[in-house]
């Protein structure tokens, strides 16, 4: 008996208000430990599969089954709480709170999954440690650059240990150098073990990726590489 | 299969954290919503308490003048004119068994001014009254400026003002002389206050003997203040008018001039009801600005609901953090607006020399008011940010 997917989409579509077709029937399966990207041009669809992937947004039609659980057997209740236990979530912006230190930034992550405080701000601590971050734990955010502002939040993202990081254009903000830094982080993340899908329109990343989903027009158009690789060297950046 | 994943609980210090992380990085708007509701309950529980201070002098106040004296006094004969009492009233109440002590007073068709120059028909409002000595001792009264009649000044032309007789005539001292009927009368004392027998107050007391020789009296007194044990007060009551004249005694009026304290008391505790609509008023109008401002607070923080809803809050943990928010807001419009009303309470009481009073349970209404204008105005916002789309909210620009 093979592992079950952390994630298995199987012809999902989803059309918005006004018949926008996001999705057109896309089948994708990812296995645990694996580093993806998924590239395509703007308006290809690739947030909206991240949705439907972080069970943020249910699919029109289609099976989306996420560690094991068919998305659409579970109550709006029961997808928060798989959010809280399986899935890590970066985003372009880093939706800080601002005047709040980068460890009760990160402690806050942790708020829905149950556990007390203390044991929050020392998961917080350990997961800034891990983002290289160790020494801005009392940092507020605007007292931060733009790269460690993301890698805060990527340590928000991973406090929790999900099994699964979904990261939406985590360098879009952020200049060569600053996404160099993010991408050593998912890098050292996936090294651990955590599946990890990154968006991104950006080719060089893309590239970085030991497997790449390539998306168009709402379809998957290309699924190339074997996401249990280890990732190539990285060559962005002004410095390494 | 897989359990089903199911949602951790907020302790309650969480919820209180999140409420207050949404309220600390808005201070001014915080303050200003808050001020409504704050001035809301202020003016409630100053209205309640200045009230209630004033209740709890009047009572004080009965409590020390004490609620046994009756006073008798000369009613109307059947034939509608004015009834007279006894020569000897006083002596005949004062052989009733548990009366203390009596005195009386009588009418006496004279006035008073400060020369002969006035003319006669500006009284003041001042009358001139015949008095036994041992009125003030029944009255338990105080003289302020100089002596009560005695059984000398009794015969002789001298007379004790009541402290607004004394105020209207503007004397302030003793040994001055005033001109009653037709010849001065020279100013022996001044009295205190009598909350009791406030026509005493506005009374130029002479003795009985000197009213007759100079003022042509009559004798026959007007009024009767007598004081009894507490308990036998109703007994004495009873038997008075029959007392003072065994031929007529529907003629006679009994009353006890404590009630009308005590009324006065009972009035006060029902508040102003103008003032306290006015502060219900306020406390709305505070309550519909706080629900601006979490409205205003949810459409602001659409991504913060978006990025909340992502890392695992449920709909519910959503609304719950925006009441929680609500709430504290408007508790600490609750809070400042007690201290402010008491305080206003403590300063008002005291500029009057009254004891201040800030009912318990006054404070505990303007609690469970600010929790309830608080719920009230958080719902429809918490509402709206619990049913906001994860999606959506992130995607706000
Ligand atoms: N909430 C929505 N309502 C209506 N249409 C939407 C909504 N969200 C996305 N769309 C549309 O769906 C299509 C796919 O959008 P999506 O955001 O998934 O693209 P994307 O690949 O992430 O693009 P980008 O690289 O610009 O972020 C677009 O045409 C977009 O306009
Ligand atoms: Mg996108």
């Amino acid at each position: 008996m093979t592992e079950p997917y952390v994630v298995e989409l199987r012809d999902v579509t989803k059309v918005y208000a006004g018949n926008v077709q996001a999705l057109r029937g896309v089948d994708l399966a990812v296995g645990g430990g694996e580093l993806l990207a998924i590239v395509g041009p703007s308006g290809s669809g690739k947030s909206t599969m991240l949705h439907m992937i972080g069970t943020l947004d249910r699919p029109t039609s289609g099976t989306v089954r996420i560690a094991g659980h068919d998305v659409a057997d579970l109550s709006d209740r029961e997808l928060s709480a798989l959010r809280a236990h399986h899935l890590g979530f970066v985003f372009q912006r880093f939706h800080l709170a601002p005047g709040m230190t980068a460890l009760d930034n990160v402690a806050d992550g942790l708020l829905y999954t149950g556990i007390p405080l203390r044991a929050r701000r020392e998961r917080a601590a350990a997961a800034l440690e891990r983002v290289r971050l160790g020494h801005r734990l009392g940092h507020r955010p605007e007292q931060l650059s733009g790269g460690e502002q993301q890698r805060v939040a990527v340590a928000r993202a991973v406090a929790g240990d999900p099994p699964l990081l979904l990261a939406d254009e985590p360098t879009g903000n952020l200049d060569s150098a600053a996404g160099a830094e993010v991408l050593r982080v998912l890098r050292d993340l996936h090294a651990a073990g955590t599946t990890i899908a990154v968006i991104t329109h950006d080719m060089e990343i893309a590239g970085w990726c030991p497997r790449q989903v390539r998306v168009r027009d709402g379809r998957i158009v290309a699924d190339e590489g074997s996401g249990r690789r280890a990732p190539a060297e990285i060559t962005i950046g002004a410095r390494e | 299969m897989t359990r089903r994943p199911a949602p951790a609980r907020l302790s309650p210090s969480d919820v209180l954290r999140v409420g207050a992380a949404g309220l600390r990085t808005r201070p001014t708007r915080v303050i200003l919503s808050a001020l409504g509701i704050a001035i809301g309950i202020a003016t409630m529980i100053a209205v309640i308490g200045i009230s209630s201070s004033s209740r709890e002098e009047l009572l004080r106040q009965l409590d020390r003048l004490g609620t046994n004296m009756l006073t008798v006094s000369a009613g109307q004969t059947l034939f509608g004119e004015e009834a007279k009492l006894p020569v000897d009233a006083a002596a005949m109440v004062r052989r009733v068994g548990p009366v203390r002590t009596a005195a009386a007073t009588g009418s006496v068709e004279a006035t008073v001014r400060r020369t002969d120059q006035i003319p006669e028909a500006v009284t003041g409002g001042i009358s001139v009254q015949a008095a036994t000595v041992d009125l003030l001792t029944t009255l338990e009264g105080r003289v302020v400026k100089g002596t009560w009649l005695n059984a000398a000044t009794e015969q002789r032309p001298a007379v004790v003002l009541g402290s607004k007789a004394a105020e209207r005539l503007g004397i302030t001292r003793t040994g001055v002389q005033v001109w009653m009927g037709d010849r001065w009368f020279t100013v022996i004392g001044i009295l205190g206050p009598m909350p009791l027998a406030p026509e005493i107050e506005r009374s130029a007391l002479i003795g009985f003997p000197a009213a007759e020789k100079h003022l042509g009296f009559d004798g026959h007194p007007t009024t009767i203040y007598e004081r009894s044990a507490e308990e036998s007060v109703e007994a004495v009551r009873a038997v008075l008018p029959r007392t003072v004249n065994p031929e007529n005694p529907e003629e006679v009026n009994v009353s006890r001039p404590s009630d009308a304290l005590a009324a006065r008391a009972a009035a006060a505790g029902a508040f102003t009801n103008l003032l306290l609509g006015l502060g219900g008023v306020a406390l709305l109008v505070g309550g519909v600005g706080v629900a601006n401002t979490m409205v205003i607070s949810v459409l602001e923080r659409r991504k913060e609901i978006g990025l909340r809803r992502s890392l695992g809050a449920t709909r519910g943990q959503v609304r719950v953090q925006f009441l929680a928010e609500s709430l504290l807001l408007s508790a600490l419009g609750g809070i400042a607006g007690s201290v402010l009303g008491a305080l206003a309470t403590i300063g008002y009481a005291l500029s009057r020399d009254w004891p201040p009073v800030v009912p318990p349970w006054a404070i505990g209404g303007a609690i469970g008011a600010t929790l309830l204008v608080g719920t009230v105005a958080g719902l429809y916002p918490a509402m709206r940010a619990a049913r906001l789309s994860p999606t959506v909210a992130l995607a706000t620009t």
